[in-house]
């Protein structure tokens, strides 16, 4: 456990009260995706291609239309044509049009008046295909036979001469690179290949949409924004944004996953061709694991120059990655930066290419590309400090950036955490525990960026001096309990007199997702700038009730009060008793805030993992975990430590289990959790976490966001611990027990 | 297809509904009882996201037909309060931020309980093989086994 001293003189920033939530959701009583129902509902299905690539010649639903209680069927005839950019790749995604290009790829989608009799429907719809050349790879879909997967996409970027798969290219460094490496003892490059994987929430999509002839809609969905979702699903369908109001349920996980619309278009489509009734759509798990996510899969060279005392002289790196068929949704652009972040190299080159291949759209999963970037560089950092004897942390300290490096990806950066993370680090006792035959341990640090975006809240006054606030941002991880101990600390009222509710599309300004780490920072920062406008309110009701200057009032422990001895004597006023009288003094108070804030502060972690690596089947265990990470300041320092151990658990489903396994007929063939094994509560130990705080300077209560650092050493960590157990140094993942068998094998 | 008039026992009250022969369990609970606090995560057993008790014992209800359920008794998520009173496993995940986002918290819930009625002091080796079987994607377990760990504490002093 962390050291609560560390809130540092406030008096509810930094405890651990329940989550307001929490007996909604330990009751069953909270309402997610797929717990609502609507009068006179339809249920739908869709129909989506056993083909990793197809022409779609015909599509013949007359027999499904046939099937009582079926009352719609749509095709990507009943879209607008004409959209451009990502308006088109979401449309495309939504619904193929005249090709089917991913197995799973949506083509036809059904209404009726149950879910047994729309699965049965879908069944029905006749569409005859013409099966096409199809890549799954992405290196083999970089190569000069590949199959084109759509000709044209590329943009202005691309070298001239490669295979029209490739569409971006990007390229940025400082210093000079060859000057660079010709001033190391030491330099060794390696390539490294990471699988496409989930981000596994547990619960599938779901919604429920409504949308009548006049355009005029309503939906109910489980996202991470619902902003977002209004605008896309405005955009696929061609109606206007502010006619779709919609209201986010609980949402069972997202991890990125959810900041964009998959189905969502469909259910408001079947709406509107079924007179608009509502139209209920929840995804089957396979359909979650073949047609939503995932993340990229990878393929990096890594380049790096040492000193014999470790100091890193040079680094370079190539990535090429795919992020399914679709122009600009694999991270490269989030990977490269990320890549040497953590370090002050006076000399870097990145380049990196994007690469369509026939697999789903992409979306974000925590820490977009930081994963894949980390387990290429701090698995070649590792393998060069066991060359030169060196200790691996130590390494990472020397050359650890700090206030004032100019970062990996240009900026300079401001108080920043690395150094005092790497210190808690080797304080920590998991680093000097025994190890035994056939364990090693494994170390690794990792880099996210963090993010602002846009941003609106609101906040009102109780008549009985309670206050509700409003914010965008959906609760994923216990955010309205953040937001309520910075609102309660701002005002100087007790956490219980705070309610924070997630509203709908109309009762805000606009709001990214919560996504980028950014609901505690962004929101939170949000709210205390709302708190902060409301107490000036409050304090000129008081000023006009004292008959004083409104300059004259301060606001102390939830109460206005004079300042001082010249403003006069007069007893406090506080918020119960300005709530309670605001009607007759000049009306509701109520404070708001809408920006991109600014002053994102970046984060940094560090994991340290034993594993155990049976030498007769390969199987690693993983027997201890820990993970030390600068929070800014840890604002319910029980759901950040959730943040790291959560992180962690799914960078160790990356290395050890998880990937996305493609036949040889580009058909995806795990789509269920059975063959998807992502980590189960006896796999994994008790997950150790230190909370730095090294305070943003940005953020009133000096929050970095969390969520998504966690995520990005676990690869690379655990690979390096391997690699020490075993003698096994594996560089494609994940490491599953065949492959680290054969590597044992290999190496004896 | 014709449907089937089921009569059974659900969290201690008596209920009924017509079925499709094919619907689960759970299809059942959530569509036609107004049950939704069990949660369908896969569909395929998997997940445990839809844990229930039948006469005692924990299935997965997405692997049960409505059907089987013909004279048995069920007890969901929505019967583990008693008396407005929290279960000690329910109050103890809430003080350990044994949930995120709470998906599978009523699966894990319902679970939880069926080891401690058959095991009351379990290790933690013990909580998480038994919990295997329920996949939680936001925490890493830490916080859940911990809870389960208390709770078990607690209830044993109690007894
Ligand atoms: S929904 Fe039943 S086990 Fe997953
Ligand atoms: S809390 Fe989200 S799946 Fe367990």
């Amino acid at each position: 456990m962390p050291k609560d001293e560390l809130k540092a003189g406030f008096r509810l920033v930094g405890t651990r009260p329940n989550r307001p939530d929490g007996l909604d959701k330990v009751t069953g009583r909270a309402r997610y995706g797929a717990d609502i129902v609507a009068a006179n509902m339809l249920h739908a299905a869709v129909v989506r291609s056993p083909y990793a690539h197809a022409r779609i010649k015909k599509i013949d639903a007359s027999r499904a239309l046939a099937l009582e209680g079926v009352k719609a069927v749509v095709t990507r005839a009943d879209f607008p044509t004409g959209l451009t950019g990502e308006d088109w790749n979401l449309q495309e995604n939504t619904i193929a049009g005249d090709t089917a290009l991913y197995d799973g790829h949506a083509v036809a989608a059904v209404a009726a008046t149950s879910a047994l009799v729309a699965q049965d429907a879908a069944r029905l719809i006749e569409v005859e295909y013409e099966v096409l050349p199809h890549v799954t790879d992405v290196d083999a879909a970089m190569a000069p036979d590949a199959p084109v997967i759509r000709a044209g996409n590329a943009d202005h970027s691309v070298p001239e001469g490669m295979h029209p798969n490739v569409v971006r290219y990007i390229d940025f460094g400082h210093g000079d690179i060859e000057a660079g490496f010709a001033a190391a003892d030491l330099v060794r490059e390696g390539t490294y290949k990471t699988e496409a994987t989930h981000q596994g929430y547990i619960e599938p999509h779901a919604c429920l949409g409504q949308l009548g002839a006049d355009g005029r809609g309503e939906m109910w969905v489980c996202t991470q924004g619902h902003w977002y979702i209004r605008r896309m699903c405005a955009a696929v369908l061609g109606i206007e944004a502010a006619n779709l109001r919609v209201t986010p349920s609980e949402i069972g996980g997202g991890f990125g996953g959810k900041t964009t619309i998959f189905m969502e278009p469909l259910a408001l489509a079947l709406s509107r061709k079924a007179g608009g009734r509502p139209v209920k759509l929840v995804m089957s798990r396979a359909e979650v694991l073949r047609a939503t996510g995932p993340t990229a899969s990878a393929s990096m060279d890594v380049k790096i120059g040492m000193k014999k005392d470790g100091t890193i002289t040079a680094g370079q790196v190539n990535f090429r990655m795919q992020g399914g068929a679709f122009f600009g949704m694999s991270p490269i652009a989030e990977a490269l930066p990320c890549a040497f972040a953590c370090y002050d190299i006076p000399n870097l080159m990145h380049e990196g290419y994007e690469v369509l291949a026939n697999r789903p759209k992409a979306a974000a999963y925590r820490a977009p590309g930081s994963p894949m970037a980390a387990f290429a560089v701090e698995s070649l950092l590792d393998e060069m400090c066991r060359e030169l004897s060196l200790d691996p942390l130590q390494v990472r300290l020397k050359n650890a950036a700090k206030e004032g490096t100019k970062s990996s990806y240009g900026p300079t950066y401001n108080r920043i955490g690395l150094v005092e993370t790497l210190e808690a680090t080797m304080a920590h006792p998991n680093l000097s525990a025994p190890l035994g035959p056939n364990q090693g341990r494994g170390v690794a640090a990792g880099f996210w960026f963090n993010h602002g975006g846009e941003t609106s809240v609101s906040l009102q006054i109780g008549e009985d001096g309670t206050v509700g606030v409003s914010v965008g941002t959906p609760d994923i991880g216990g955010s309205r309990a953040s937001i309520a101990l910075m609102v309660a600390e701002t005002l100087g009222i007790e956490y219980e007199a705070v309610r924070v509710n997630v509203v709908e599309t109309g009762s805000l300004g606009v709001n990214e997702p919560t996504h980028g780490s950014r609901a505690t920072f962004a929101s939170g920062k949000a709210a205390v700038e709302a708190a902060e406008s409301a107490i000036k309110q409050m304090c000129a009701r008081a000023a006009a009730e004292w008959g004083i200057d409104p300059e004259a009032v301060e606001w102390v422990d939830g109460a206005a009060r004079p300042a001082g001895e010249n403003a006069g004597k007069f007893p406090p006023l506080t918020i119960g008793e300005i709530g309670a009288k605001m009607g007759g003094t000049g009306g509701p108070i109520s404070g708001h805030h809408e920006s991109v804030p600014g002053g994102v502060g970046a984060s940094f972690g560090v994991h340290v993992v034993d594993v155990e690596v049976d030498p007769e089947t390969g199987k690693s265990t993983v027997l201890r975990y820990l993970v030390v990470q600068d929070a800014g300041r840890a604002i319910h320092p029980a759901y950040v430590e959730g943040q790291y151990q959560g992180g962690a658990a799914q960078g160790i489903g990356w290395a050890l289990n998880e990937e996305y396994i493609y036949g040889a007929d580009g058909r995806l063939q795990n789509p269920m959790f059975l063959d998807y094994r992502i980590p189960v509560a006896s796999d994994l130990p008790m997950i150790d976490t230190v909370i730095v705080e090294v305070p943003n300077p940005g953020h009133p209560y000096g929050v970095r966001g969390v969520g998504e650092t966690g995520i990005a050493p676990p690869l690379a960590a655990v690979a390096n611990a391997v690699a020490a157990a075993s003698g096994a140094r594996l560089r494609t993942l994940p490491l599953s027990p065949p492959k680290v068998l054969a590597a044992i094998k290999a190496g004896q | 297809m014709s449907r089937i008039h089921i009569t059974t026992t659900v969290n201690g009250e008596a209920a009924e509904f017509l079925t499709d022969p094919r619907e689960t369990l759970l299809d059942v609970l959530r569509n036609q009882l107004g049950l939704t606090g069990s949660k369908e995560g896969c569909g395929t057993g998997d997940c445990g996201a839809c844990s229930v008790l039948l006469d005692g014992v924990l299935v997965s209800s997405c692997l049960v037909l409505g059907v089987e359920v013909q004279g048995k008794t069920v007890e969901t998520i929505e019967g583990m309060a008693t008396d407005g009173a929290l279960h000690p496993l329910q109050r103890h995940f809430i003080e350990h931020a044994a949930l995120q986002c709470g998906f599978c918290t009523p699966g894990i819930l319902v679970a939880a309980k069926a080891l401690l009625a058959q095991n009351d002091n379990p290790t933690e080796t013990e909580i998480r093989y038994w919990l295997a079987g329920n996949l939680c994607r936001c925490t890493g377990y830490d916080k859940i086994v911990r809870a389960v760990q208390d709770a078990a504490a607690e209830m044993r002093g109690a007894a």
